[in-house]
C-alpha cells in the first residue's frame, strides 16, 4: 500500500472522512478517506461500479452518505458551491434538446443568478470566456445536437468552467474518446491546473492517467492505493483495484495498462 | 362567436407554449391524463350546480402534485402513477355524472368542447388561468429549461429542482383546464402536442419553436373555428383535424426535417458520389 501524500499547512482542497455511502443496502462507498491538495490533478481510478460517480454524488450533496463526510475548501461543499465546477457523465445528459452551445454554457451560471434576474452582461462575458478556454468559442453558435463526441465534452466542461471555479470534478471525461481528443482535453486541464485549479477526475481507462494525473487514487469501492501514478499504477495494486490481471507495459517513460480477463486455460483474451 | 374565438385563442396560446415543453419532455401522456381524470372535479361541480372550470381547477390541482409526489416518493414509475390518477379521475367522474338526469349533452360537451357555449364567466376563469401560466413561466423559464435540460446539473448548480418538478405538471394540469370549453377532455391532448410538434420540424431554437408552436395553434384555432361553422361540424375536433393536417404538410416539405427533402437530398448525394 503506497502512502497517502502528506498535507501541507494550507486545507485541502478537497477532503473525505470516513465515508461510508450506497443504494438501498448495497454499500458503494466503505470507509473512503482521503486529501486531495490545492492545484493538483488527481485521477480516480477504478472498475464501473467501484463507487466513482457516488463519491462525486456525496461530494456535490447530490446523495446523502451514510457515514462520514465531505470538505470542500475546509467546509460544506454546499457553502462553497460558487467555487465548485461539475462536468457529469455524458449520457446523463439530453443531446436532442434545441439549445446552442452558449445558452448550454450561459447555464452554469444559472444558480449564480438567482431566481428572478435575467442574465447580465458579466454572465455572457463569463460564458464566453470558459468557451474559449475549452477553444469552443466559434461555435457558440452550433446546436448541441450537431457537435461531435469532442466538442459535446468540451461544452460540458466549459459548462463547469463559467463561474471560474477552484475546484473542478469531472465525472468519466474521457469515456469514448480517441487520443487526440482526450490529448486535447488534458492539456485544458493542465492549464487549468497551473493557474491555480484543483482537478479530481474519475475514469476506468488507465493509458491517460499516468501521463494527465499528478496523483492518482485507485478506488474499488475501498481505496486501495493513492499517490503519484508511478508509485500507485503497479501491478499489484491494479490486480487489487480491478480485480483482473494486467499486464504494465512502460514505452518511453509512460506507463499502459494491457487489461485481460482471467481464464483457467487457454491464451488470454485481448481486451483494452 | 367572439366568445368563442376568445377562448378559443387563449387555450391555443397557453397549450401551444406549455406544449413546448411536452414534445420535448415526453410529457405527452401526463397532460391527457389529467385532463381525463379532471372529469371527476368537473362532474361534481356539475352535480352541485357550480362552474365546472373551477371544478376541473380545483381537481386538477392536487391530482398533479400527487401525481409527482407518488412518483418520486413511493417508487412508483411516473408512467404508472399517471394510469392510476387517469383511469380513477376519469370512472369517478362518469359515475358521479350518471347520477344526474340528462347528462348526455353535457357530458358530450366535457369530452369534446362546446366553445360556441362559453360564457363571459368562463372567459375571465380561462384568461386568468392562462396569464397566471403565463407569468409563471416567464419568471421561471431559465429554471425550467436547465431542469428539463440536465436536471443533475441544475440541482448541483443551485436551481430549485424539486419545485420546478413538482411546477411543470401542475403547470400542465392547469392549462388543460384552460382548454377544456374548447376542445374538451378527450382532445387536449393535441393542441398540448400537435402545434409543438409542428414547430420542432421547422424550427431549432428553443424560444423560436415556442413562438412558432403559438402561431400553429392561433392558425389552426381560427382556421378551424370558421370551418366549423361553415361546415357545420363540431368545433373542437375541427380545430384539432387542421392542426394535424397543418403538421401533416409540414412533415412533407419541412427544410431538413421533411420526408420529401431528405428524399431528394438523398438522391442528390447518391448522384453527386456517382453511385
Amino acid at each position: 500500500m503506497t502512502t497517502p501524500p502528506q498535507p501541507n499547512s494550507s486545507t485541502p482542497a478537497l477532503e473525505v472522512r470516513g465515508l461510508w455511502a450506497g443504494y438501498n443496502h448495497t454499500p458503494a462507498l466503505k470507509d473512503v478517506s482521503f486529501q486531495v491538495p490545492e492545484g493538483e490533478i488527481v485521477g480516480i481510478i477504478g472498475p464501473n461500479g467501484a463507487g466513482k460517480s457516488t463519491l462525486f454524488k456525496t461530494i456535490l450533496e447530490l446523495m446523502k452518505p451514510w457515514r462520514g463526510e465531505t470538505l470542500v475548501f475546509g467546509q460544506s461543499s454546499r457553502s462553497q458551491r460558487a467555487k465548485i465546477g461539475y462536468m457529469p457523465q455524458i449520457e446523463l445528459v439530453d443531446w436532442n434538446f434545441p439549445v446552442s452551445v452558449k445558452e448550454v454554457v450561459l447555464m452554469g451560471r444559472y444558480g449564480h443568478i438567482g431566481l428572478f434576474r435575467r442574465p447580465s452582461k458579466e454572465d455572457r462575458a463569463a460564458a464566453h470566456e470558459a468557451l474559449e478556454q475549452v477553444g469552443m468559442a466559434h461555435l457558440g453558435d452550433r446546436l448541441i445536437g450537431e457537435l461531435s463526441g469532442g466538442q459535446r465534452r468540451r461544452v460540458l466542461l466549459a459548462r463547469a468552467l463559467t463561474n471560474r471555479p477552484k475546484l473542478l470534478l469531472l465525472d468519466e471525461p474521457m469515456a469514448g474518446l480517441d487520443a487526440t481528443v482526450q490529448h486535447q482535453i488534458i492539456s485544458i486541464l493542465r492549464a487549468l491546473r497551473d493557474s491555480g485549479t484543483t482537478v479530481v477526475l474519475s475514469t476506468h481507462d488507465l493509458s491517460c492517467v499516468s501521463a494527465a494525473c499528478d496523483l492518482t487514487l485507485c478506488l474499488n469501492c475501498q481505496v486501495v492505493a493513492y499517490g503519484p501514478p508511478r508509485d500507485v499504477l503497479v501491478e499489484k495494486v491494479l490486480g487489487e483495484t480491478f480485480g483482473t490481471h494486467l499486464l504494465m507495459v512502460h514505452l518511453d517513460g509512460q506507463a499502459y495498462a494491457y487489461q485481460h480477463h482471467r481464464h483457467s486455460n487457454g491464451p488470454p483474451s485481448e481486451d483494452k | 362567436m367572439q366568445r368563442a374565438f376568445l377562448a378559443a385563442s387563449l387555450a391555443a396560446v397557453v397549450c401551444a407554449a406549455v406544449g413546448t415543453f411536452v414534445v420535448l419532455k415526453g410529457l405527452a401522456f401526463m397532460g391527457d391524463a389529467v385532463a381525463h381524470s379532471s372529469l371527476a372535479g368537473m362532474a361534481l361541480v356539475y352535480a352541485l350546480g357550480g362552474s365546472i372550470l373551477l371544478g376541473a381547477l380545483a381537481w386538477v390541482v392536487p391530482a398533479s402534485l400527487v401525481i409527482t409526489y407518488v412518483s418520486r416518493r413511493a417508487n412508483v414509475m411516473l408512467d404508472t402513477s399517471i394510469g392510476i390518477i387517469y383511469a380513477g379521475g376519469f370512472a369517478l367522474g362518469i359515475i358521479i355524472l350518471s347520477q344526474v338526469n340528462n347528462y348526455t349533452v353535457d357530458l358530450f360537451g366535457f369530452l369534446f368542447g362546446n366553445v360556441l357555449g362559453a360564457t363571459w364567466g368562463d372567459i375571465i376563469i380561462i384568461g386568468a388561468v392562462a396569464a397566471a401560466v403565463l407569468l409563471v413561466m416567464a419568471i421561471l423559464y431559465k429554471e425550467i429549461l436547465f431542469t428539463s435540460y440536465d436536471s443533475t446539473m441544475a440541482e448541483v448548480s443551485g436551481v430549485p429542482v424539486r419545485l420546478v418538478q413538482y411546477l411543470m405538471p401542475l403547470l400542465i394540469g392547469v392549462t388543460t383546464v384552460v382548454a377544456l370549453k374548447t376542445v374538451g377532455i378527450v382532445l387536449v391532448l393535441a393542441l398540448l402536442v400537435t402545434p409543438a410538434a409542428t414547430a420542432r420540424l421547422l424550427v431549432r431554437r428553443l424560444p423560436l419553436m415556442m413562438a412558432t408552436s403559438v402561431l400553429v395553434a392561433l392558425a389552426a384555432t381560427v382556421v378551424g373555428l370558421y370551418l366549423s361553422f361553415y361546415l357545420d361540424l363540431a368545433s373542437g375536433p375541427t380545430i384539432v383535424l387542421v392542426a394535424t393536417g397543418i403538421f401533416a404538410l409540414v412533415l412533407m416539405v419541412s427544410p431538413s426535417r421533411g420526408v420529401v427533402w431528405r428524399r431528394r437530398s438523398r438522391e442528390a448525394i447518391s448522384t453527386s458520389v456517382g453511385a
